[in-house]
């Protein structure tokens, strides 16, 4: 009896937050983290510096991390390369938001459609297709281009915005990483849906996606980030459909003169998909204190 | 007679899960025109002397024969890409969860910020970029800079044309680079632990974190696992970015080389034989798939 009570109590305080954790152990956790933290951090500060070093800066013997006179000229070269750009450059930067946008948009809906039916239900050919897209995963891609290549300009899409984001919905990472996760549900979760009478697309919509949001905004990364580094070379010929990041390499494609304005780019390069990683991010981590839907 | 009665099971069973056969489609009918079918060229093609100008010709197994057996650059791509993947791939997995973990131990903004600085390196874009400037072979490397104003040395030491220094220099990258698809799958999936399993937990006597992590977090994390396994496979083994960018395509006496810059030399590189970029290609595959087999039947057997 007093054993029990003396269980409960010990329950009761650790209840508040700190579960079986010792102060020494956080203290030793945070110490590595600092550390490592540093050297991770290296090539993000670095990519700031640059952007704001004068050229002599860049150039500088021995090489310093820290900018010492930082100066917005870099920036300003690179507004007027880029208004002397052929194409007026808003064009490349509409071009990035329909490719990325309607990519990551697409697959993640997609994968995660196919991955509840292959997560929750028992129907012929499951093990099949699940296999099969595992076993892509695992194909190097550097010889399906050409084959690749051929199917695009079959189908009488090449040249077009289609090429590039339709083969983006079929990625195999969306659709394993969504299954894998939507298996964790609990089946009571669905069932209880069922029985009150919900469509599968309804029970979809508003039970499974809403449980796995950690999931869908962690492939939403990944695809905005492979989306973003796409450049589109080989299928987007015309000028006016390149996407941004092919524009600003051309940019810096100027050698050594070129070199502060390559800074920049650099930078914005890295800012982009780091602001849509934040705004994930920290939605993620909203779910988190508001979830509790789980049995 | 009984075939019939199995014949009529399945269409009852496809009848009766339609729905889910339309939730199915939009995905795989990309999935079949945009993935399987490239797929299935690749391994026809591996069959033949394809070489993108003139019509490909049926030379049997000559490409895989030639591979295995009369192909001393690919001997050594093989070796440097098995012990690339022995010691990255297991590394960068563990690094990948204990990370991911002891972000997971923080709360709030603090969390969020090292979430974004332990990734940051796989979301800078060309993180090369920073390596390169690092070891470049001039006195403007930071590393030589640095090694030079100390007195290490006195001259510039050219780490990338330097045989004995490319491979360890590459490891060294890619570990630093291995936070990638997998931490952040991790970090989504302890999110999504059922809490009351640690407060059940604690009731049974699991005393510490250490405790806490092998019988609680692990095995509710399996399916995140498995995808972080395979995912770990699929970049320690087609490792090849890093080598071109920093040691070069090919490396100073192919010390730097690969299977996928092998394969990327005779396919999309300068030889265009194609043929032959595909049965590396498939031979790549078949050690991946096996490599996969031995990882999944090890994982199930966490938390046990």
């Amino acid at each position: 009896m007093a054993e029990a009570k003396v269980k409960r109590r010990l329950f009761r305080k650790h209840k508040q937050k700190q579960l079986n954790r010792s102060m020494a152990g956080n203290t030793l956790l945070f110490v590595i983290m600092g550390i490592c933290g540093v050297f991770m951090a290296l090539p993000l500060v670095m990519i700031i510096n640059n952007a704001f070093k004068p050229l002599d800066e860049l150039f500088r013997f021995p090489p310093q991390i820290f900018v010492r006179n930082p100066s917005f000229d870099n920036f300003g070269d690179l507004y007027v390369l880029m208004s002397s750009s052929w194409v007026p450059f808003t064009r490349y930067i509409l071009n990035t938001i329909i490719i990325t946008g309607c990519g990551t948009v697409g697959h993640v809906l997609c994968a995660s459609l196919a991955a509840y039916p292959l997560a929750k239900w028992q129907f012929p050919g499951k093990k099949f297709l699940f296999q099969m897209v595992v076993l892509s995963l695992m194909f190097s891609y550097n010889v399906t281009a050409i084959p690749n290549y051929m199917i695009i300009s079959w189908l009488g899409i090449n040249n077009t915005y289609l090429a590039v984001v339709l083969p983006a919905f079929a990625y195999g990472l969306g659709l394993y990483l969504m299954k894998q996760f939507m298996e964790q549900l609990p089946d009571s979760l669905i069932e209880s849906a069922r029985l009150d009478g919900a469509g599968e697309f309804k029970i979809f919509f508003t039970i499974v996606m809403p449980n796995v949001k950690p999931a869908w905004l962690t492939l939403a990364i990944f695809q905005f980030q492979s989306l973003w580094t796409n450049t589109g070379s080989g299928f987007l010929r015309s000028e006016q459909l390149k996407p941004l990041q092919y524009a600003l390499y051309q940019i810096v494609g100027g050698g050594v003169a070129r070199q502060g304005a390559g800074a920049v780019v650099q930078l914005i390069i890295a800012a982009i998909p780091i602001t849509f990683f934040i705004i994930c991010q920290s939605n993620i981590i909203e779910t988190m204190t508001t979830s509790g839907m789980k049995d | 007679m009984e075939h019939k009665t199995k014949w009529q099971y399945l269409k009852e069973d496809l009848y009766r899960c339609r729905t889910c056969y339309v939730m199915l489609a939009p995905y795989f009918i990309l999935f079949f025109i945009f993935t399987v079918l490239p797929v299935a060229a690749s391994v026809i093609i591996s069959f033949t002397d394809f070489n993108m100008l003139e019509v490909p010709h049926f030379v049997g197994w000559k490409n895989y024969i030639k591979l295995i057996l009369d192909d001393d650059v690919f001997k050594k791509a093989f070796k440097n890409t098995i012990i690339f993947a022995v010691i990255t791939g297991p590394l960068s997995y563990m690094m990948c969860f204990l990370f991911a973990w002891i972000i997971n131990e923080f709360k709030g903004k603090l969390r969020a910020f090292l979430t974004l600085i332990f990734y940051a390196p796989s979301i800078s874009g060309n993180a090369f970029m920073v390596w390169s400037i690092i070891i470049s072979g001039d006195r403007y490397g930071y590393l030589n800079g640095w090694l030079m104003k100390w007195g290490f040395t006195y001259a510039p030491i050219q780490w990338m044309q330097t045989e004995k220094y490319v491979l360890p220099i590459l490891i060294i990258v890619q570990l630093w680079l291995s936070l990638g698809t997998g931490f952040l799958t991790f970090i989504a999936g302890l999110q999504t632990v059922d809490k009351s399993l640690f407060e059940a937990g604690a009731m049974d006597g699991i005393k510490n974190r250490w405790q806490e992590l092998w019988y609680i977090t692990l095995p509710s994390m399996r399916p995140q696992l498995m995808f972080g396994a395979v995912m770990q496979i699929t970049q320690s083994f087609a490792v090849a970015d890093i080598s071109i960018n920093l040691a070069g395509n090919p490396s100073v006496n192919y010390s730097g080389a690969t299977i996928v810059t092998h394969l990327m030399d005779y396919g999309s590189g300068t030889r265009y034989e194609m043929g032959y970029a595909c049965a590396i290609a498939a031979i790549l595959f078949a050690l991946m798939v096996g490599t996969n087999q031995l990882i999944q039947t090890l994982l199930r057997r966490v938390g046990e």
